[in-house]
């Protein structure tokens, strides 16, 4: 499961975020602290995980402590849907 | 005529217990602080600054976040007659490395005598200071002994003169040296008068603001105008409003918000990101101007808008523009209340073509496309514009030319640049840099002179990106192109790089394009939405081996077009 998430939201970031489809992100990259999705955007992600997963992510959460690479975000998901 | 701190003494012996400002924050309590508790906690720095032997007249950088300390520093240190400049916050998005040249450069044209940031954030600020420079104190905001007195009397800047120096605006270059807008008392009250008028401005009004202080629309009209005209400021941190945009309508509906300005995408940005569960209860029937200003403004971004929040109690005459520029202190233009600005339909191929604005009922439009302008409004009662040509004639009305501008509100000077100040001006004219059109005596903004582009307000300049693209190992220099691409969805520029190397590999070509997206977002804080790495040859150069930004554009957008 967690596979799929890391995977789904991957192709997002890429195509969406950073308009490269072909571009991989690996699940462990880092994605805020690296500055690869910049402020302006982990709006979107959030959004895209709520309406994707029924997963909330509040606003004080968007920040690389409490996620920064897609393996805790999937996490974060996995252990919200239960 | 006056000066700051005469304005802030005679705001406290009216109203002392006044509610001045209110600071939100992200996981605590509101915080209001009455006239007397801002002055108080001023004095506080301003007798740092003596402590320090900081004279009045010095300029003192500030290097603070968002809160009560940045608030009290800034005023301290016009209490103290220094002359305070406040610098962006290092962000993750951007290189410690490059914040510390970045500083390292300012200090070395602006030549601060103090520096006043957090303790955490000390080293940062040491490892930018150099042997010799002209700064001689850190000051460190836990080692500020808080006042309990505040004393009139013993505070030096009373010595200050309405002509003299208040503020240093620092613009938004991305990297090298950033210019210092140099500002006097007199020009600042010059400013607030007459933008008081064209706004109606009382003292019923509550400006609610979210936006950086370190820029002129937040700096001037969301903190120093509320702060000296006596009006209830509610400022949100610029960090938590762009993770939690609906934070503005909260607050404009828990302090009866009158006043906002906003800079066009972010009208998009909230009407396409916040959920209506985060809107529930709130009311923005008292939110009476909402001024758009500080990038091209459109009339579609508005529409956005106001379609989302209208069933909150928007008002749509609230929606209204501004053209406004750090070096006339802030507002050049306002539009009229009480109405919608101006929209015009002009013939988009006389437009880019011609550089005239025909509007479309008076011209053919049968199979022309046509766009939509939105008026910036009228100059202010003190400014005078005028649109030039490229001989600096004055131009008639819907003809496309260079604004220019006079008012009695004009910067003093680049700070220590004297030689950048007398480039600026033509006969007494202020030359924008700016393109647009008159039109019934509105000014209609339409671009920039050079190719510079605007992102989410935040000026940048393609040849800054360019250079930083060559620094990727790979790319070769004067073998990049940077341009802004407008995104309708977003209501703002977004920035494309092309770069050729010498490599046919997809795989390698996909590294570099990964090495200059994270190189060029980590030195210029800019984020970057399209990195094409193509073959050699791709870019187009023009005759004299220049880059001619509008044509590779141009290509980029036909490939991105015909792809399936």
């Amino acid at each position: 499961m967690t596979e799929t998430i890391i995977q789904q939201i991957g192709s997002y970031l890429a195509s969406q975020i950073l308009k490269q489809p072909n571009r991989t992100i690996t699940a462990d990259e880092s994605l805020i602290s690296s500055g690869l999705i910049d402020s302006f955007s982990l709006m979107d992600v959030a959004l895209y995980v709520e309406d994707n997963f029924g997963v909330r992510i509040e606003d004080t959460e968007l920040n690389a402590d409490t996620f920064d690479t897609l393996t805790q975000l999937a996490a974060l998901i996995e252990s919200r849907k239960k | 005529m006056t000066t700051f701190p005469e304005r802030l003494q005679s705001l406290h012996s009216r109203t002392p217990d006044r509610v001045a400002l209110t600071l939100q924050f992200s996981n605590t309590d509101d915080l209001s602080l009455t006239v007397d508790q801002l002055l108080r906690g001023a004095s506080s720095y301003a007798r740092a600054l003596t402590l320090a032997n900081i004279q009045p007249g010095e300029v003192v950088v500030l290097i603070l976040q968002h809160g009560e300390d940045l608030v009290y520093a800034f005023w301290g240190a016009i209490l103290h007659g220094a002359i305070p400049s406040i610098m962006p916050f290092l962000t993750e998005k951007l290189s410690p490395e490059r914040y510390r040249a970045d500083l390292s450069a300012l200090i070395s044209v602006t030549q601060p005598a103090a520096i006043v940031t957090y303790p955490e954030f000390e080293s940062e600020v040491h490892g930018a200071l150099q042997e010799g420079d002209s700064v001689r104190e850190v000051i460190v905001t836990n080692k500020v002994e808080k006042q309990v007195e505040l004393n009139f009397d013993s505070l030096t800047g009373f010595q200050r003169q309405p002509e003299d120096i208040v503020i240093l605006q620092h613009s938004s270059g991305t990297t090298g040296l950033q210019k210092g807008v140099a500002l006097s008392h007199q020009a600042v009250f010059n400013q607030l008068d007459a933008y008081s008028n064209a706004l109606n401005l009382n003292e019923n009004d509550v400006v609610v603001s979210w936006l950086p202080l370190y820029h002129d629309m937040g700096f001037i009209a969301g903190f120093i105008m509320p702060i000296l005209s006596g009006i209830h400021l509610v400022l949100l941190s610029p960090f938590d409003w762009v993770r939690a945009p609906y934070k503005l309508m909260r607050a404009v509906t828990k302090y009866r918000g009158t006043l906002s300005w906003l800079p066009n995408f972010a009208y998009n940005f909230c009407a396409q990101k916040i959920r209506d569960r985060h809107l529930e209860g709130v009311d923005l029937s008292t939110w009476r101007v909402i001024t758009n200003c500080s990038e091209p403004v459109r009339w579609e971004s508005h529409q956005a808008f106001y379609e989302k929040f209208k069933s909150y109690g928007l008002k749509r005459e609230a929606l209204q523009t501004s053209y406004a520029m750090a070096e006339n202190v802030f507002s050049v233009t306002q539009s009229r209340l009480g109405s919608e600005p101006a929209v015009v339909e002009i013939d988009r191929e006389a437009f880019t073509s011609e550089r005239v604005a025909k509007l479309v009922p008076d011209v053919n439009s049968h199979g022309h496309s046509v766009m939509k302008m939105m008026s910036s409004g009228r100059p202010l009662e003190n400014v005078k514009v005028k649109v030039l040509d490229e001989s600096r004639n004055e131009l008639p009305d819907l003809v496309v030319g260079e604004v220019a501008l006079q008012s009695n509100c004009m910067l003093t000077g680049y700070y220590n640049r004297n030689d950048l100040t007398e480039n600026a001006f033509a006969d007494g004219w202020y030359l924008t840099g700016d393109f647009g059109f008159m039109l019934n005596g509105e000014v209609f903004v339409s671009g920039r002179k050079k190719d510079m582009i605007i992102v989410g307000g935040k000026n940048v300049y393609p040849q800054d990106l360019e250079s930083l693209t060559y620094e990727v190992q790979g790319v070769h220099a004067g073998r990049s192109v940077a341009f802004g691409l407008f995104d309708e969805e977003q209501g703002t520029e977004e920035v494309v790089i092309i770069a050729e190397v010498d490599s046919e590999d997809p795989a390698e070509q996909q590294k570099v394009a990964d090495a200059i997206r994270l190189h060029v977002t980590k030195n210029s804080a800019i984020a970057l939405r399209y990195v094409k790495v193509v073959d050699p040859k791709w870019i187009l150069k023009t005759s004299s081996g220049k880059t001619a930004r509008s044509a590779n554009k141009e290509k980029f957008l036909k490939e991105l077009n015909s792809q399936p």
